[in-house]
């Protein structure tokens, strides 16, 4: 088979003491794929996700990153990737402008570039009127939105997506999901955790993880079809009922 | 440096965004300095003495004037016992009880015969009690020595060869406290302005979440920390070079030296206290954490830095202290420079330590900051 997984996981484990947050899980994602990633609270998403960025060392396991490997080359890693955390993390206390132009330097744009991007992405947004507002000043949705435009600007290979539409109302989350296939059409993978399941629908394969394991790995269709399932709703259910974490 | 050029043009605008840190920029070091040298000065006034007065004489009466004319007392008592005059002292209102015995006079100008008076010190305020009780000593000596002027004929030459000590005070010749104090003081804040504002920046960064959206960019922690400190060097400048100001124009202190070697050195000394803020913040999560540890470093650094007890007078393992301590170079340099006008030939030693100090707890700090936990 042409390789053209980005992602290689293979028994990746982070441990915390005795607790195994995340618990040998193995899978691939490939190019231009949009990955969803399920799991009820603590199950070990976002430490999985954490480790496939470089933030967090595994405890064992191999995993590679876009060809680089998780241990050895996390300063390479991040040079392909974009984060988007589950907790806001642009700079508040900046206007819109000034977030766009700080990560962008950061990741290395030219000035023009950043320049060209900052016009483009307010247009894309609608959100010309607010790029001289502080961005703490700005709804929620909106911010959603901006962080993510942020994490794609240096035009990564996979973008990492930590519940990007909690508390974010229908309308706006269906247009985060345009942005979302946009990207992913663009050739960026994307690799997304969510808690809605007419969310998982969008994805073209989604993973399920319970209690730090990975129960089940497929295209929605086929999960439905092999739980007997009418909705991914239900497939969660019927696996995430066995689970002993939970908050 | 392209990357350096935009974290600095981040932390400006947040800084300058900021109201009370631009506020406690500009104000802290003029009130402090403003108000401090007047507040806190070591000569020790309005000490509460009662008298007991069993002689009720001319010359009870004139010492007591004698005392009283010197500014230095407070008349609180004036009692006809001993023991009434105790209670003020177990009342804190007086720090002195002086007792003058009956026949005060007469053995006075009996010749051959030596009277004595009796001081009680309160020694609850340690230096107010052993000052005043020096100052009521000299003033009694002095009396001592007008009485027998009178009564005496002088004889030609005096039979008594006495030794008169006369002092000269250099580099601060009137022994003006504040030309003393307020360097020190300016010291103090600068190295209080810049430890705190880093140790509680990458903190704050840690505490809100932003730092985990720079710890997933390819940025290098050298350059990261470079552009924590950067700012905060600049600022802790702007904060000294203002603190000069009010020292000439408020104190008339101008420095001796000069001002390119205070610069010099300030200039090493504030990445030796920056770099410690930032390994501070590199070892705490949360912003109260920072706080409680700088605050422990801080009063350690001051205590032990020479400005409010002299460093000679410490025992030996505190002055082993004071070694690693930067706070002592820092107010050593100050009152060199300013003072003493020292080249900076003469300061070289101590821009060596901060220098060393510098890079040791700037390197630990990039060593610590961890991009991947």
């Amino acid at each position: 088979m042409q390789d053209d997984r980005v992602i290689v996981c293979e028994k990746l484990t982070k441990r915390f003491g005795d607790f195994i947050a995340t618990n040998e899980i193995t899978f691939d994602v490939h190019k231009g794929e949009i990955f969803g990633f399920l799991g009820a609270n603590g199950a070990g998403k976002t430490t999985a996700m954490r480790m496939l960025c470089g933030l967090s060392s595994p405890s064992s396991g191999k995993a590679t990153i876009a060809g680089y490997d998780v241990y050895t080359q996390t300063e390479q890693i991040k040079k392909n990737i974009g984060y988007m955390s589950q907790k806001f993390s642009l700079y508040e206390n900046l206007t819109v402008r000034e977030n766009i132009e700080f990560f962008g330097g950061i990741y290395g744009l030219s000035d023009e570039q950043i320049r060209t991007k900052t016009a483009q992405l307010l247009q894309r947004l609608g959100m010309q009127n607010e790029a001289n507002k502080l961005v703490a000043s700005l709804p929620l949705g909106w911010k959603q939105k901006l962080s993510f435009s942020v994490a794609v600007l240096h035009e990564p290979k996979i973008v990492f997506l930590d519940e990007p539409t909690g508390g974010v109302d229908p309308v706006t989350r269906r247009q985060f999901w345009d942005m979302i296939y946009e990207a992913a059409d663009s050739g960026i993978t994307v690799f997304v955790t969510t808690h809605y399941m007419d969310e998982a629908e969008y994805c073209h394969r989604i993973s399920i993880m319970v209690d730090g394991k990975m129960e089940v790995l497929d295209t929605p269709t086929n999960l439905k079809n092999s739980f007997h399932a009418r909705s991914m709703d239900e497939v969660f259910y019927q696996l995430a009922r066995g689970a002993k974490r939970g908050d | 440096m392209r990357t350096l050029r935009f974290l600095l043009r981040k932390e400006f605008r947040q800084i300058f965004r900021d109201k009370s840190i631009v506020a406690m920029i500009f104000f802290m070091p003029m009130v402090q300095l403003i108000l401090m040298p007047l507040a806190a000065d070591y000569e020790v006034r309005n000490i509460n003495l009662s008298i007991v007065d069993h002689d009720k004489s001319p010359y009870s009466q004139k010492l007591i004037s004698k005392i009283v004319a010197s500014g230095y007392f407070r008349l609180t008592g004036y009692n006809a016992s001993f023991k009434e005059a105790f209670g003020l002292i177990e009342s804190d209102r007086a720090d002195l009880i002086l007792e003058i015995p009956h026949d005060f006079e007469r053995n006075l100008i009996r010749e051959d015969h030596h009277e004595k008076l009796f001081v009680a010190v309160n020694a609850i305020n340690g230096t107010k009690a052993s000052l005043g009780g020096s100052y009521l000593g000299s003033i009694i000596g002095d009396f001592n020595a007008d009485i027998r002027m009178q009564l005496v004929t002088p004889p030609r030459f005096s039979q008594f060869p006495m030794i008169e000590v006369v002092a000269s005070n250099w580099f601060n010749p009137v022994l003006n406290y504040k030309v003393f104090i307020v360097p020190g003081i300016l010291a103090i804040l600068v190295t209080m302005v810049g430890g705190f504002l880093s140790a509680l920046n990458i903190v704050r960064e840690k505490e809100i979440g932003t730092i985990e959206q720079i710890n997933v960019t390819p940025i290098q922690k050298h350059i990261f920390i470079l552009g924590k400190l950067i700012p905060f060097w600049v600022l802790a400048n702007i904060v000294f070079t203002i603190g000069l100001l009010v020292a000439r124009f408020v104190y008339g202190i101008v420095p001796v030296g000069s001002l390119l070697t205070l610069y010099a050195f300030i200039s090493v000394y504030l990445l030796a206290v920056l770099g410690f803020g930032l390994l501070v913040s590199t070892f705490c999560d949360t912003q109260q954490q920072a706080m409680f540890i700088m605050f422990f470093f801080m009063m350690l650094f001051i205590l032990l830095g020479g400005l409010f007890t002299s460093i000679d007078s410490m025992p030996d393992w505190a002055k082993v202290i004071t070694r690693v301590n930067p706070v002592r170079y820092m107010i050593e340099v100050m009152r060199m420079v300013i003072l003493k006008g020292s080249s900076f030939k003469d300061v070289l030693p101590h821009v060596g330590v901060v220098a060393l100090m510098a890079l040791v707890l700037n390197s630990w700090a990039v060593l610590n900051y961890k991009k991947t936990n």
